[in-house]
This record gives C-alpha cells, sequence and structure tokens, in this order.
C-alpha cells in the first residue's frame, strides 16, 4: 500500500520559498519537478456578516488556549501578530492556514513565505472546522474594534 | 564453521526483489520479536527486514523515559522491589476464535516472573502483571482462543510457598505450577488459578484449538528432577512428558470450590484511563491440585526432553521438539481422548495419569535433523520443524510424517515464525528463522554480533531464502500479523482536550511552578520551538524537582524532548498531547541549562532554557518567567 506523505521540504525547494503573489504552480520552465497534484484544502469559502458577538466570545476561549502560545496580537512574537490578519487576509484562507496549515505549505504562497520568514511552521493545533471559524469571528471582531 | 558459507547459498536473481520495499512503500507485515535478554520487544517489517520501533516493555528505557518518568515507573515494580530488567521470549498475539486479532500482544518475562500486555493501537506496554509461586517463567504466555487466559509455568521448580530449605533436601521439596492468568478484558489481568505439578522443568506451552480447544499443553523436561550438572543429570530419561490440561474442566472445578486459597502476594501494573501507570498489589491464589479435579491433567511421554510442543491449524496434531530424540514425535489429540476413555495408563505420578506412548502418539517424523526444537504451520498441510544441532529448517508432510525439504540456516536456530503459524489459520507465505549463532555472516563487530534472523521463501514446494537481518538483543521467538489489520488503527496524537493527567498544563496560560516544602512542581509546556516557562529561579540545592512537561503539539510525530544538566536518571520524551514527569535533584549551585532533545523544527536548536540554582537554605524567591517579566511565586 502507498503511504500518501508528500515530500513538503523537497517541494518548497521545487517551488521557490519566495512569495510570487499567487498560489499557481510554477511552470515547467522554473522548475523540472512535474506540478504536484491539486491539493485540497478543507475550507474552499466562509459566509462573513456583521460579527457574531457569542461565536466571538467562544473563539476567544479557544484563540487563548491554542493560539497565544506562539501569536501576540499587537507584535511579532513566534509567529506573526494576528490583530489585523483579518484584514490582511481572506477568511478562506485564515480558516484553511488554522486547520490544514501543512496542505497550506504546500500550495500556498503566502503560506509558504511565512515560512522562509519564521522558520517555524504554523503548528496543526487539531481544531475542528467550527472552532477554527469561532476563531476567525474573534479576529475579525479584534480587527473591527481596533 | 571455518569458512564463509556464502558459496553455499543459491541465491535466485529474482530474491532482492522479493525483499524490496520501495522509499515511501509499506512493509507487508509487522513483525513482532521477543529481544530475549534486552527485555524489550522490537518490530521489524516483513519483508525488509527493516527496523521499526523497539517498544520497551521489561527494562527502563532512557531513549522513551520507559521506567524512568514518574507515569511508567510503577509498570517495573514487583514483589522483589523495583526491577528494571527482565528475559522477554515468547511474544504471542491475541487472538480471536483462534486466529490473531490485532488488538494485543503479550510477552513473558522469564526471570522475575510477568506477563505483559501490549496495546497495538500505540505499541505501548499497557499491563504487566506478575506470577507468584512461579519461577523462570519460560512456557509463556500461550494464549488460549479467545483470550480466555495467557498461560505460565515453572521452567525452575520451587518450593511453594518459597521457603529456607537446606540444598540436601532439596529435589523432595520442589514443586511446578502451571498457572492460567485471565487476559480477555484490558487491565483486568490476574492469576485465574494455578495448578500444582511434580517439580520437573516446564519448558514450553501451546494451547489446544478447533477439535482440542480447551486443552492446553506444556512440555517437561527433566522428569529426573535434578538439581546440579543438569546437563547430565536431566538427560537420563528416554521420555519425558508432555503434560496435557483440560483447562475448561479445571475452572469447571475451581468455580465448583475445588483446590485452596493460597497465601502470596503479586503486582498487577497498568496504564490507567489518564496514562498514568497505577501498580496494585493482589493478594492470594486459588491453587488446585490433580486430586482436587480427576481428568484435568494428563502425561503424554514424549523422547526425549522436549522443548517445544505445537499445535497444528486443526488442532489435531500436538507436536513435540523432541531436542534430543532422534525423531520428531506427533501425538493425536483424538487418540489421546480415547486412551483416556480406555485408561490406556501407563502410571500414575501425583495423581497425574501417564498416557500409553503407543496410544497416543500418530506417528515419528524420520530423519528430521539433530536436534528438532521448535515446529510452525502453513496451511497447507506442512509444518516446519528447526533441528538447532544440525542448523538447518525441515518441511515435513502432517499427514504422513515425511520429510519433503529442507534448507540450511546461519547458525544454531532456536524458533522459527510463520504469520499466523501457530494459528487456526496462517498467512503461510513467509517463514522467519532466529538463529542464535551469527559467527561469519555480518561485517565482524568484535567478539559480538547481531543475533540473525532469515527470512524464508514457503510459497512453494522447495523453501528458499530471501534475507538475513540483523536484530536486538535475543530474538528468542517471534509473531507477525498483516500490516492493513494495524495500520488505520494507529494513535498518531492524543487529543489535549482528553489529556487528564493530573499535572497537565494544557495551555501555556497553565505554566507555573510550585513549591511544597522541599518539594517543587514544575509545570511545563512545549511546542515549536520554545518551553513556558524557560527561566526558572528560586529552586535550592536539596530541592526534589519534579518537571511536568506538556506538549501542545496536536500535529502527528512532532514529540518534545527534555533534559537538564546532571539529570541522574533520562531523557524525558513526551508525546503530543500528553504529560511526562521527571525527578530531579540539582546537586550543587549553579546555572543549569535544559534543551529539548527531539529535533522539532528548524529553530530547535533554540529550544532551551535556563534554571538557577542556589545553595540550600538561600532565600532567592521562587520565580519564573518566558519572554518577559519573572513571575514570583508568593
Amino acid at each position: 500500500m502507498k503511504s500518501s506523505f508528500l515530500p513538503v521540504l523537497a517541494l518548497l525547494f521545487a517551488l521557490g520559498l519566495a512569495a510570487c503573489g499567487g498560489s499557481d504552480a510554477p511552470d515547467s520552465a522554473a522548475s523540472p519537478t512535474p506540478a504536484s497534484p491539486a491539493v485540497e484544502l478543507p475550507v474552499s469559502s466562509v459566509d462573513v456578516g456583521p460579527i457574531d458577538a457569542a461565536l466571538a466570545t467562544e473563539g476567544q476561549g479557544i484563540y487563548e488556549t491554542r493560539c497565544t502560545t506562539c501569536h501576540k496580537m499587537d507584535s511579532r512574537y513566534i509567529g506573526p501578530p494576528l490583530g489585523d490578519v483579518a484584514a490582511r487576509r481572506e477568511p478562506e484562507w485564515i480558516m484553511n492556514m488554522i486547520l490544514a496549515p501543512e496542505k497550506m505549505l504546500q500550495s500556498d504562497a503566502d503560506a509558504q513565505a511565512l515560512l522562509a520568514e519564521y522558520s517555524v511552521p504554523m503548528t496543526n493545533q487539531n481544531l475542528s472546522e467550527d472552532e477554527a471559524r469561532a476563531i476567525l469571528e474573534y479576529l475579525r471582531q479584534v480587527h473591527e474594534g481596533a | 564453521m571455518a569458512c564463509r558459507t556464502t558459496e553455499t547459498t543459491a541465491i535466485d536473481a529474482d530474491v532482492a526483489q522479493a525483499v524490496y520495499v520501495a522509499p515511501g512503500e509499506y512493509d507487508e507485515f509487522y513483525g513482532f520479536m521477543s529481544g530475549g535478554y534486552s527485555g524489550q520487544l522490537s518490530v521489524y517489517g516483513i519483508p525488509s527486514g527493516r527496523l521499526l520501533r523497539v517498544i520497551p516493555v521489561f527494562s527502563q528505557d532512557p531513549e522513551k523515559a520507559y521506567g524512568y518518568s514518574e507515569e511508567t515507573k510503577p509498570m517495573l515494580m514487583t514483589t522483589h522491589g523495583f526491577i528494571p530488567w527482565d528475559d522477554a521470549h515468547h511474544p504471542e498475539l491475541s487472538m480471536t476464535d483462534g486466529v490473531p486479532d490485532g488488538r494485543w500482544i503479550f510477552i513473558n518475562g522469564n526471570n522475575t516472573p510477568r506477563v505483559a500486555r501490549i496495546d497495538l493501537d500505540s505499541f505501548i506496554t499497557d499491563e504487566i502483571v506478575e506470577i507468584p509461586n512461579s519461577s523462570g517463567n519460560h512456557a509463556s504466555p500461550f494464549v488460549t482462543p479467545n483470550n480466555e487466559y495467557v498461560v505460565a509455568a515453572t521452567r525452575f521448580a520451587v518450593p511453594v510457598p518459597n521457603v529456607d530449605v537446606a540444598l540436601s533436601e532439596l529435589s523432595e521439596a520442589l514443586s511446578g505450577t502451571l498457572t492460567f492468568i485471565r487476559a480477555d478484558v484490558a487491565d483486568e489481568m490476574e492469576i485465574a488459578f494455578q495448578i500444582i505439578v511434580p517439580g520437573f522443568n516446564y519448558d514450553l506451552a501451546h494451547s489446544g484449538k478447533g477439535v482440542s480447544d480447551g486443552w492446553a499443553f506444556f512440555t517437561s523436561y527433566n522428569t529426573e528432577k535434578a538439581t546440579t550438572l543438569l546437563e547430565v543429570n536431566a538427560s537420563r530419561n528416554d521420555k519425558d512428558f508432555i503434560a496435557a490440561v483440560n483447562w475448561r474442566l479445571a475452572e469447571e472445578c475451581v468455580a465448583g470450590g475445588a483446590g485452596r486459597d493460597v497465601p502470596g502476594a503479586y503486582y498487577h501494573n497498568y496504564m490507567d484511563d489518564r496514562h498514568v501507570a497505577v501498580s496494585e498489589v493482589k493478594e492470594g491464589t486459588r491453587m488446585i491440585t490433580p486430586e482436587d479435579c480427576p481428568g484435568m491433567v494428563f502425561f503424554l511421554p514424549t523422547p526425549k526432553s522436549p522443548h517445544g510442543v505445537d499445535v497444528d491449524p486443526t488442532g489435531e496434531y500436538i507436536v513435540g521438539g523432541g531436542k534430543l530424540a532422534t525423531v520428531i514425535p506427533v501425538h493425536s489429540f483424538t487418540k489421546m481422548i480415547a486412551a483416556i476413555e480406555n485408561e490406556a495408563f501407563e502410571t500414575i505420578i501425583d495423581g497425574i495419569p501417564v498416557l500409553d506412548y503407543e496410544a497416543v502418539l500418530y506417528g515419528e517424523v524420520e530423519n528430521p535433523g539433530l536436534g528438532p526444537l521448535h515446529t510452525e504451520f502453513d496451511g497447507r498441510g506442512n509444518a516446519y520443524t528447526t533441528a538447532f544441532i544440525s542448523s538447518e529448517i525441515v518441511k515435513w508432510d502432517i499427514e504422513s510424517t515425511t520429510v519433503l525439504d529442507r534448507i540450511p540456516v546461519y547458525y544454531s536456530v532456536g524458533h522459527l515464525m510463520i504469520p499466523g503459524g501457530d494459528s487456526r489459520q496462517p498467512y503461510g507465505k513467509y517463514l522467519i528463522a532466529l538463529n542464535k549463532i551469527t559467527k561469519d555472516r555480518y561485517l565482524p563487530t568484535g567478539p559480538e554480533l547481531a543475533h540473525a534472523a532469515q527470512l524464508i521463501d514457503i510459497s512453494g514446494e522447495k523453501m528458499r531464502l530471501l534475507l538475513d537481518f540483523p536484530t536486538i538483543g535475543e530474538p528468542h521467538y517471534a509473531q507477525a500479523i498483516p500490516a492493513e489489520m494495524l495500520i488505520d488503527d494507529q494513535v498518531r496524537i492524543y487529543e489535549i482536550g482528553e489529556n487528564t493527567n493530573p499535572h497537565a498544563a494544557k495551555s501555556e496560560a497553565e505554566a507555573r511552578i510550585e513549591r511544597d516544602g522541599n518539594e517543587v512542581h514544575v509545570y511545563m509546556t512545549m511546542i515549536r520551538s520554545h518551553f513556558a516557562p524557560d527561566n526558572i529561579e528560586g529552586i535550592k540545592v536539596g530541592d526534589d524537582v519534579y518537571f511536568h512537561l506538556t506538549n501542545l503539539e496536536q500535529d502527528w510525530d512532532v514529540p518534545h524532548g527534555f533534559a537538564a544538566m546532571g539529570m541522574q536518571n533520562a531523557e524525558l520524551l513526551v508525546m503530543p498531547g500528553e504529560t511526562r514527569t521527571i525527578r530531579w535533584t540539582p546537586q550543587r549551585e549553579g546555572i543549569i541549562p535544559f534543551y529539548c532533545t527531539d529535533f522539532c523544527s528548524a529553530l530547535h536548536q533554540e529550544m532551551q532554557g535556563y534554571i538557577r540554582v542556589s545553595p540550600a537554605g538561600s532565600d532567592v524567591p521562587l520565580a519564573y518567567g518566558t519572554a518577559g517579566e519573572l513571575t514570583t511565586v508568593p
């Protein structure tokens, strides 16, 4: 039987670690490596509306136990500051980064650029989609309150 | 054996292909090999012969902190105190309907009699039970077809109870015990009953199956009851015995009140649902004699000093490994039952009828090689027996008891293993010879070489040698199970939300230090790639420091390690979502660095911290922090 493990590092070298503003696979001139099979990310679209305060409060609880190990709101720590992340990133991107950081590293140029900058990969905290959605709501609330 | 032997081994061109598992591919079978005097259990991929893991069982393992961490130390407690080693011989997969079910694997400890149970979803030793009134626990832990029992027996007869006896009176003071340990419920192993038998050496066992389900068979040697120079004195009798035990009848007799309660403590250690080992001391066992339960035990005469006893897949044939015999005796279960009904007894020893040899014998395999020891089966009507002295494996037809094929092995083979080969449904295909002597087979490594396992293809008429591979300790016996039976059930992480270790810190907010007299408890978290706290002061010489490390990762295969300079025990390796504790008693003042031992990220080398140790009696307050102001403990 085959394992589904993909050699992430080799892929990173193949893709180049510089951010190139998009997540398209590199063309064959840039890399002799065949393009990787399409990576399936858990979240393809998120409906966001006015801030749901109850959901944000739930998200805050998860954020404080699971995220503050590596993130602060207003300054760089182990990872980047998150106070304005809701403005800088699409909601789908935020949820996918929480839920499947290793898949984002395989397919997303921005995630690859962040690893190059911070050296420590975003850790998979094994959260559910509902938990990630609640964290997203909290991050949106923090940004709007700023 | 002065000359190299590779020239004498005809290797076909396609052999390499038969054992090649391409990078990223998986092996077909998990193979479990006992570590013998290493006390552990190793896991190999079959057919590649690649080492996948060493599971610590009876011996401390500083690599994994097994037997060193506070959560695992109780696993090694016995009535002799804390025992950091044992001699582990026989892995035995748990069974349902006489077929491996992939839940657990059991293994025996010979020296301080114990049986361990390892979980096959985590490859972690989960339970160890001590065997009282026993010694030299070699005929163990062979399992009955639905894990009703695993067995144990005295290879070395001892006084029961074990008291001071003059050596001049020793022989008559010794008894044997055959022990049945309940093994069908995880974490609830216990001695169900023990049968008192004559003080012979009980060497190996196997349960009946199919037609013989409900019986268990034990070989015995030294029926001479010698207590000195057994090499000569225990080889005088032409025949010794296989003891046939009707364990279902024994159960009924015990349930009906037969036997007596014998005092005597034994330890039962298990990992509870907090992942913390708990030791409980159980008191007393039910002891039953053959007279208490007529029809429970019979002796089958078997030539000569038999070693293994192996039951074929149908349960009809009971094969003795007549170590010093010139033949392989094959008993018939059907004939045995008839002999019992007809009372075809040669004699009675201590209440145990000795059945007539000819009445129970199905046949003898002629010319089976010298020193036949162990037999396994391929499920296609063939048996395979190891011959220790002539260094070969002999394939024979069970029905006709005739030899079909033989293959040399290098050297001095003890056990052999066919995947499922002692079960009702062998998988066949491969055979592994577990050899005792290596000599010139590998690059020499000084006076000691790793023991050699040899993989043999048994899918065709002729056996074919495929691969040699080195092993750890003494791979005494082995078991194997198809990989797909285990792959999908493997634990990858422990859910941090389900961590109930009393010393867990489930987020950095919970990281802290507490003092209680001279006991200091450090509740520390780890995540790529920092500790919290990573700066600590207020520890004093003479303090008893407990580091409680929680790995906050929730990602497969990202353990973190912990070690502080001068730690007197081991590193601590903590799985994702788990908490583990290590004790440290600082010996002198100074600055003590600590660090992560398991390479975890590009900034693994940055995963470190400092502890300030002040002289005994100093008044430095306890304080701790990470990346900022220290928090002082009031």
